[in-house]
């Protein structure tokens, strides 16, 4: 176990943060110098939770792959395996029905509203405040009822295939999703009541955390991070795939950079999402949800990359294939681990308390960033 | 009157992993004019107090981690059966929840957590991972197959990741196993 304790030859602190801890969000070490509360540097260590993904998915079938990475970014499951499902298909040349791309765009939304929630809960959580937990996973538990009815699993679903999806809707789908959105708008405005509107939080979010434009930029931030500074970042406008580029949303951006409009981003975030799901849950054709495709996939000689907007930013799958069952090679580019990257930049002179609030906005993964 | 005052305390005629009925006290009152007592076995009251009091480390390392959240929450609420507040730090956790994969770089930290925690303690072993290293067991180098390689493990839990109501079902069966009244050895041994 890598371990640094004691002070530095300025005489500067040096402790360790994780890997077991609760405001990491999982197992991220992170060694913190500091000069009496004042952060100078912080160096994320990773590798707790490194599963070997890649290297695991060349031994893997094209099929088989895609299963693997629900368990990399679990919060947005469904874009994972949309992201690896459409390379795929990029290398077989196959169109998608009409049914499987609203589908996989309304399976996409919902999990990222999900996604949101728990982040919600979770970081209000870091920041000493328990009662957004319970109230985050009220919704989050509608969500996951929708998602097991259709895809059978709670979590890692699995549900999206090259060619398609995997079965079709469960007949209750579209009164439930119905019922889900009537009770969340009935509740959004307890999320501004309780956390956005607190004047503790603000403080505690205002300011805190700046990531300038430029900088969010050089350190390749994408997502809710890169959108709080101001940077047009979602790949859902930039480069539409499946049918977002008929869907009328917004890419929600925040000027100000900090915690506060990175919390802010993700929070309109969800009610985006809402207004896509609004248009297509009584709109979904007819129709297949499954393109006919061989049993054993077999990708031409090439290199294939897809990317799509997981709920933490931009997930890119390249696959470089030699013409067999099983790709060559495979490297997932995950939002997660560009995030991260700006951590040391972003917590530079601020106080130690104050690093929880950040990472709890970055919206930190860390199977995703690890794999 | 008497009878309904009686608390029934049958351990000789329970299983053995049940030992007297799950969740009634393990003592029987002997009404005495102007009051009673009660007769129990020291044993008896310390495994039930223990039992129902089982704080679990918030131990997370992947997927099952949010599932343990989920059944945390509200809906499924393990607070009702004693686990009534996931602590932090080792020393103040009773069980130890593993809930997702171990890698060989993780695996000296879940010893030292584990050695970390006082005693009585025990160990939950949640989703296929945690188990055997599950859906990466095969074509990984870095990946520990099975938390038991590194620390005891009490309870087995399945699924990939277990639902919500399975994680309850493995705490409840951990607390009948301490009720039982069973050493720590015991519980390990294949079951007859």
């Amino acid at each position: 176990m890598f371990e640094e304790v004691g002070t530095t030859p300025e005489g500067d602190m040096i402790i360790n943060v994780g890997p077991q801890h609760p405001a990491t969000h999982g197992v991220l070490h992170l060694v913190i110098t500091l000069n009496g509360e004042t952060i100078k540097k912080v160096e994320p260590h990773l590798g707790y939770i490194h599963r070997s993904i890649e290297k695991m998915c060349e031994s893997l079938s094209y099929r088989q792959f895609i299963y693997v990475t629900s368990r990399m970014d679990y919060l947005s499951a469904h874009m994972n395996n949309h992201a690896c499902a459409m390379c795929v298909e990029k290398g077989l040349q196959v169109e998608i029905p009409p049914r499987a791309q609203v589908i996989r765009v309304l399976m996409s939304e919902l999990t990222r509203i999900a996604s949101h929630e728990l982040w919600w809960g979770a970081m209000a959580m870091d920041l000493g405040a328990f009662t957004p937990f319970f109230h985050a996973f009220r919704e989050r538990e509608s969500i996951n009822d929708i998602m097991e009815e259709t895809c059978g699993a709670r979590l890692t679903m699995n549900y999206m295939v090259p060619g398609g999806v995997m079965h079709d809707l469960h007949p209750n789908f579209q009164q439930r999703v119905k019922a889900f959105m009537k009770l969340y708008k009935k509740k959004i405005h307890e999320y501004d009541e309780m956390v956005t509107g607190n004047i503790i939080f603000q403080n505690r979010m205002k300011n805190v955390g700046v990531l300038s434009a430029n900088d969010a930029i050089s350190y390749g931030c994408t997502g809710p991070t890169a959108r709080g500074s101001g940077v047009s970042s979602d790949i859902r406008k930039l480069y539409p795939y499946e049918i977002y580029n008929t869907l009328e949303f917004d890419e929600v951006l925040e000027t100000g950079g900090d915690s506060f409009a990175r919390y802010m981003v993700r929070i309109r975030e969800m009610q985006q999402s809402i207004r896509i799901i609004e248009q297509l849950i009584d709109n979904i054709p007819e129709g297949d949800f499954q393109t006919k495709t061989k049993a054993v996939l077999k990708l031409p000689k090439g290199e294939f990359y897809s990317r799509v907007e997981t709920a933490r930013g931009e997930l890119g799958v390249y696959i470089v294939s030699e013409g067999g069952t099983t790709p060559y090679r495979i490297k997932f580019r995950s939002p997660g681990f560009s995030n991260l990257s700006v951590l040391n930049h972003i917590s530079k002179g601020s106080k130690l308390g104050d690093l929880v609030a950040m990472m709890g906005t970055l919206d930190l993964v860390i199977p995703d960033i690890d794999r | 009157m008497q009878e309904e005052n009686k608390i029934p305390n049958d351990s000789s005629e329970a299983s053995p992993l049940r030992g007297g009925l799950e969740g009634a006290f393990p003592g029987e009152i002997k009404e005495l004019p102007g009051g009673g007592i009660v007769l129990s076995k020291l044993d008896d009251i310390i495994n039930w107090a223990r039992s129902n009091s089982l704080w679990p480390l918030t131990f997370a390392t992947s997927c099952c981690g949010i599932e343990m959240m989920s059944t945390a929450g509200a809906k499924y609420d393990f607070s009702r059966f004693g686990f009534e507040v996931a602590r932090a730090t080792p020393r103040q956790a009773d069980v130890i929840i593993i809930a997702g994969t171990i890698v060989n770089k993780m695996a000296p930290v879940l010893k030292r957590l584990y050695d970390q925690m006082a005693e009585p303690k025990y160990v939950i072993a949640m989703g296929a991972c945690a188990i055997s290293g599950g859906p990466f067991f095969y074509n990984t180098y870095s990946v520990v197959k099975g938390a038991d390689h590194v620390i005891p493990v009490d309870v087995y839990v399945a699924g990939c990741p277990p639902r919500p109501e399975a994680l309850l079902h493995s705490l409840i069966t951990l607390q009948q196993k301490i009720k039982s009244g069973m050493t720590r050895e015991q519980i390990k041994a294949p079951q007859p």
